[in-house]
């Protein structure tokens, strides 16, 4: 066992069992899946992405590149999860992926042997390789790749999780609760601001966590707790991670609210998505240390000495009892110093000749062995490390003398810190490259919105550290308007050095010739090895976003938060540049991969989007309608009598119309009230015809066109009254139309004393259609409805049932027809009251299928013929152009090209046969192969039970020439090909006698 | 995300809005004949990097179409102002 006996901030009265594969591991309360593992002595906790080499745990936070576990069970199933974060709590299941049969005995490592081939940009070689002309040589290649390559596997089955999105605002928003952020959060908190501190981890104190228990760095972190959580105005979110950062300072921040609890109530939030506005905030995310490469550097036992020294103060579990540790810098001493306290055999292989008194004499003091000018040239073991080969060095880390073998359990190594400036690079792109510390570090943004303080920029000592933090928070809360005093900074405390003062840079160790001895990792997650940078620079792949991309170090899910700067600068040694010469990649969140139900919410499914009703809509469902989804609405589809199936219903339907009378619900149309006394020149530049003529009383059916020259909508205005007019458009185009008409209103037509107000919701729509409709109307209202009292394209004013109403007569089906407008409120009263009085005449309800096919009978363009492709001259509508003003559109839709007569234009087709067309079908002449495209295409089909034959509109090139024509049609998709005859799109009664009748 | 400050609601997000092109090309008068000036307007447009002018539309509020003066480079909103108000 590695747990120690006492220690570590880990609650030892509440211990419990997590599941690793089929092993159980005592855990404490306070614990990661991370340290429980090692506790039980797991050192292989994976396997490698390509190579499947054993993995074990290289860190103790975000960073962590190997330690990826598959946690949950089918919906929940959650794929590599960094067992570094993962609190450990009672339930826990968590297993490891990428191997089979297990991760100790993974039969995917033979795939190491074909490391040669799979080097960097395999990828994109293998279909220019030799094999170019043996596409199934690389088929069966593929397919053994991909299967043997790859991380955790996702889940298929529906996430029931329930997941929050919320919104906060704050004067400053403090990310990171280290010593940095807990000091921002203090002096901004008393300073009066509204304060969010959010921590991904589930305990604050960021590097303090790591300190010796019983250091007074332990009192510190407890007094400025105390102080901050009696503050109101301190909102403090633990377990929350802020991902990203947005334009105007909007950050994204996933909270696991419930999920580390196994006694969470059912129907508990899992994840809320926060999506903070901050005045200001304060960039405290500190630092993550740096590997170095060597030979078998990724072998389980290897490990950060600030992990080794986390896993040992916080969690008590030592990690190794015969450890060596290999540093450039001299942070590593402190980790020395604490495992040499706690009983390990520790030897230090300094890179740097010089090491300072401050370093060295504790850890003499310690028992601590210090190699001067020495480093560990490869880790060996096979499935963990079993000693270390060490080597004098110089400058560069090549070797310069005979390498010995050294007996170890306990690699710990460090290249020094790089500040966490991933969400500053969001924002601001391309940090700065800091020679001091050798890191990239936040440059001064010009907008003074995102403050970095402590680690995050390089801060050297904890004095700095939180007096920066303190500087930084009571600024921000200045610049966002507070003018309390915050008072003094908390007095530094005495505590083991972290920070990386004497770096040498030195990030690799190598044999004399300057070859590696083994594998020397880069990127662990991708397995991207110093052999993949060479060869990259070789191939001439030098610039940094191509050595990203065709080595892919730095794309796994940790982002390269350990890669980067190990892959830069083995770039920048083989250009014989700076680092800072050869640049850095751009960081792009989310900063730690981020469930997509936390951001989705409750956005799923039903809830997507609001669903629209008809005011009449809980009528149709009351009467068995079968409902459509039309855009955002339900609509009526048909009304199934027994078990009839959509054909047959629509079908009657559509010829119970004709032969006596129907009502259908079009409450969905859009309805603009168009007001003002230019309301008539309005009309009259935004449609294609005239409204100069039309009197009060009267409507008239209108065409627009967008500034383009193609069709946008088309619909019936009426006139209500001298500067009152009732515009409608289709169900689909209704905020579009609207939102055109305010802009153009708005923006070009400002002198036009016009305004446009959307009214749908506030009518309810009734078209009644058929020969009886007059009568049936002569029976529930008492005004005229005689052709002379009402003729088509007038309007009248009635009271059906106690509700007054707005009669359109207008006709969509061909037959005499009515719109009659109702206030919403009164839609179902005033529905119920025909229907009620309708038995008499034949009257049903038909639903949006027969009015379709009525619609098609009668020619009439809808949403698939005005698809935004089609000009007026396509839809055989030109006729209504006029040619004495100019309208939006009326310039550019004369474009030759647009005017070509070759262009696919309207017709009608009568199908030969029983079987009917598919819409998106396409025509060829009768006597041709069909090849490419062919002559055009169907865009609306119909049984029609007044012709009593298959019928459909269609685009044909040459239309208005090719009537009497046979054509085939062509449905690719079911294989189907049909004959037609080509007629004219008026179908039926193209001279209008019903509807005017 | 943006924050953009509509004069009639205040500051809202961005979610509010819907972005309606540039603010520097009038549309031409419906008098003008010619394709030219039309097609200038509906198809080219610069894209320039720095301060640019263009159209929101406060659609998911009061409706009203606003000129706002954006860094497209850095996002930043330098002033917003009603399109009827705005100068062209």
């Amino acid at each position: 066992m590695k747990r120690l006996s006492s220690g570590g901030r880990i609650d030892r009265s509440r211990p419990f069992k997590v599941r690793f594969g089929w092993r159980f591991l005592q855990a404490f309360e306070g614990d990661t899946l991370a340290s429980a593992l090692m506790a039980g002595g797991v050192s292989v906790v994976g396997r490698s992405f390509k190579y499947h080499r054993p993995r074990g745990i290289f860190s103790a936070g975000v960073e962590e590149p190997n330690a990826l576990a598959q946690l949950g069970k089918r919906a929940q199933r959650e794929p590599n999860a960094r067992a570094t974060t993962i609190e450990a709590f009672k339930g826990l299941k968590a297993s490891a992926q990428n191997a089979w049969p297990n991760r100790r005995l993974d039969i995917g490592a033979a795939a190491g042997l074909l490391s040669p081939f799979i080097s960097a940009g395999f990828y994109y070689k293998t279909f220019i390789g030799p094999f170019r002309q043996s596409t199934r040589f690389w088929m069966i290649c593929e397919a053994f790749i991909r299967r043997a390559a790859g991380m955790g596997k996702a889940g298929y089955a529906e996430d029931h999780s329930n997941y929050e999105k919320r919104h906060a605002f704050c004067d400053v928003l403090v990310i990171g609760g280290g010593m940095a952020g807990l000091c921002a959060a203090l002096a901004a908190g008393r300073a009066g601001a509204q304060v969010i501190l959010a921590e991904q981890d589930f305990k604050l104190g960021g590097a303090i966590l790591a300190q010796p228990l019983d250091d007074e760095s332990t009192d510190w972190l407890n007094r400025i707790l105390s102080e901050l959580e009696v503050m109101q105005n301190v909102r403090i979110l633990t377990r929350t991670t802020v991902f990203g950062a947005y334009d105007g300072n909007t950050f994204g921040s996933v909270e696991r609210a419930t999920e580390h609890r196994i006694d969470a109530p059912a129907g508990s939030i899992r994840q809320r998505y926060w999506v903070i506005r901050a005045e200001q905030a304060i960039l405290a995310t500190g630092a993550i240390e740096r590997p170095l490469v060597f030979g078998g550097n990724d072998r389980p036992g290897v490990m950060l000495a600030g992990a080794a020294r986390a896993y040992l103060n916080r969690f008590a579990v030592l990690a190794g009892r015969k450890v060596v540790v290999c540093t450039n810098n001299d942070s590593a001493y402190s980790a020395a110093v604490d495992l040499a306290h706690a009983g390990a055999a520790v030897t230090v292989a300094d890179l740097r000749r010089n090491v300072s008194e401050e370093a060295a004499f504790p850890a003499e003091v310690a028992g601590v062995n210090i190699l001067r000018g020495h480093g560990v040239l490869k880790a060996r073991g096979f499935q963990k490390v079993a000693s270390a080969l060490v080597a004098p060095v110089d400058y560069q880390g090549r070797a310069t003398g005979p390498a010995r073998s050294m007996a170890a359990d306990l690699i710990a190594v460090s290249g020094g810190w790089a500040p966490a400036i991933h969400l500053w690079s969001h924002r601001f792109g391309k940090p700065a490259f800091d020679p001091g510390c050798q890191a990239f570090v936040p440059t001064d943004e010009p907008s003074r919105v995102l403050r970095a303080a402590g680690c995050a920029s390089a801060a050297a000592s904890v004095q700095e550290t939180i007096e920066q933090g303190f500087a930084r928070g009571a600024e921000a809360a200045r610049a966002s308007g507070s003018t309390r005093d915050s008072g003094q900074p908390p007095a530094s405390v005495a505590m083991g050095s972290y920070w990386q003062h004497g770096l040498s840079p030195v990030w690799s160790v190598r044999k004399s010739d300057g070859s590696f001895k083994g594998k020397a990792f880069v990127d662990f997650q991708h397995d991207v090895t110093i052999a993949d940078i060479d060869q990259a620079h070789a191939e001439g792949y030098v610039s940094v976003e191509h050595l990203k991309r065709y080595t892919t170090t730095g794309m796994a899910t940790d982002q390269g938060k350990l890669a980067n700067t190990n892959a830069l600068s083995r770039m920048a040694e083989l250009r014989f540049m700076e680092i800072t010469q050869v640049g850095a990649t751009t960081f792009r969140p989310p900063f730690t991969p981020v469930a997509a139900g936390a951001i989705t919410g409750h956005r799923h499914g039903r809830h997507f989007r609001p669903t629209r009703l008809s005011p009449i809509h809980h009528w149709h469902m009351r009467n068995g309608a079968k409902m459509i989804e039309a855009g955002a609405w339900m609509r009526p589809w048909f009304y199934p009598d027994q078990r009839e199936d959509m054909r047959a219903a629509y079908i009657r339907e559509a010829a119970h119309v004709r032969g006596h009378a129907g009502m259908v619900d079009v409450s969905t149309l859009g309805k603009i009230a168009v007001q003002g006394p230019d309301s008539a020149e309005f009309l009259n530049r935004i449609y294609v015809n005239g409204w100069k003529t039309l009197q009060v009383g009267s409507l008239r059916y209108g065409v627009m066109l967008r500034e383009d020259g193609f069709a946008m909508d088309d619909g019936a205005t009426a006139r209500l009254a001298e500067h009152d007019y009732f515009m409608s458009t289709t169900t689909a185009n209704a905020a579009k139309v609207l939102a055109f008409a305010e802009r153009l209103l708005q923006t070009a037509w400002k002198n036009l004393k016009v305004h446009v107000t959307s009214v749908t919701d506030q009518w309810a729509a009734i078209a009644l259609a058929g020969p009886n409709s007059r009568a049936l109307l002569g029976k529930v209202s008492d005004s005229d409805f005689s052709r002379e009292a009402l003729p088509n394209n007038r309007i009248a004013h009635a009271s059906i049932n106690g509700v007054d109403v707005r009669i359109h007569r207008m006709s969509y089906s061909g037959e005499l027809a009515y719109e009659i407008y109702v206030p919403a409120g009164f839609g179902i009263h005033v529905w119920e009251t025909l229907y009620a009085a309708g038995d008499e005449f034949g009257l049903i309800p038909y639903g949006t299928e027969a009015m379709g096919a009525l619609r098609i009978e009668k020619g009439h363009v809808a949403g698939p013929e005005i698809d935004g492709r089609t000009t007026l001259n396509d839809l055989c509508l030109d006729g209504f152009a006029s040619t004495k003003k100019p309208f939006v559109g009326s310039v550019l839709r004369n474009r030759p090209v647009l005017t070509d007569p070759k262009r696919p234009s309207l017709v009608g087709l009568e199908i030969q046969g029983d079987t009917g067309a598919k819409p998106g079908s396409l025509l060829f002449p009768e006597m041709s192969d069909h090849k490419g495209h062919g002559d055009g295409w169907i865009s609306s089909a119909t049984y029609s039970p007044a012709l009593g034959r298959n019928i459909a509109l269609a685009f044909l090139k040459n239309g208005k020439q090719r009537k009497g024509e046979f054509i085939k049609i062509v449905n690719y998709v079911d294989n189907e090909t049909l004959q037609a005859r080509v007629v004219a799109h008026h179908f039926f009664d193209p001279q209008g006698d019903r509807q005017n009748g | 995300m943006l924050w953009i400050t509509c004069p009639v609601c205040g500051p809202r997000s961005e979610t509010e809005f819907t972005y309606g092109g540039d603010a520097t090309a009038p549309m031409p008068g419906l008098k003008e004949k010619d394709t030219g000036p039309w097609l200038d307007y509906v198809f080219f447009r610069d894209n320039p990097r720095g301060a640019h002018r263009e159209y929101w539309h406060h659609n998911q509020g009061c409706r009203q179409w606003l000129v706002v003066e954006r860094d497209t480079q850095t996002h930043e909103i330098s002033s917003c102002v009603l399109a009827r108000k705005a100068k062209t």
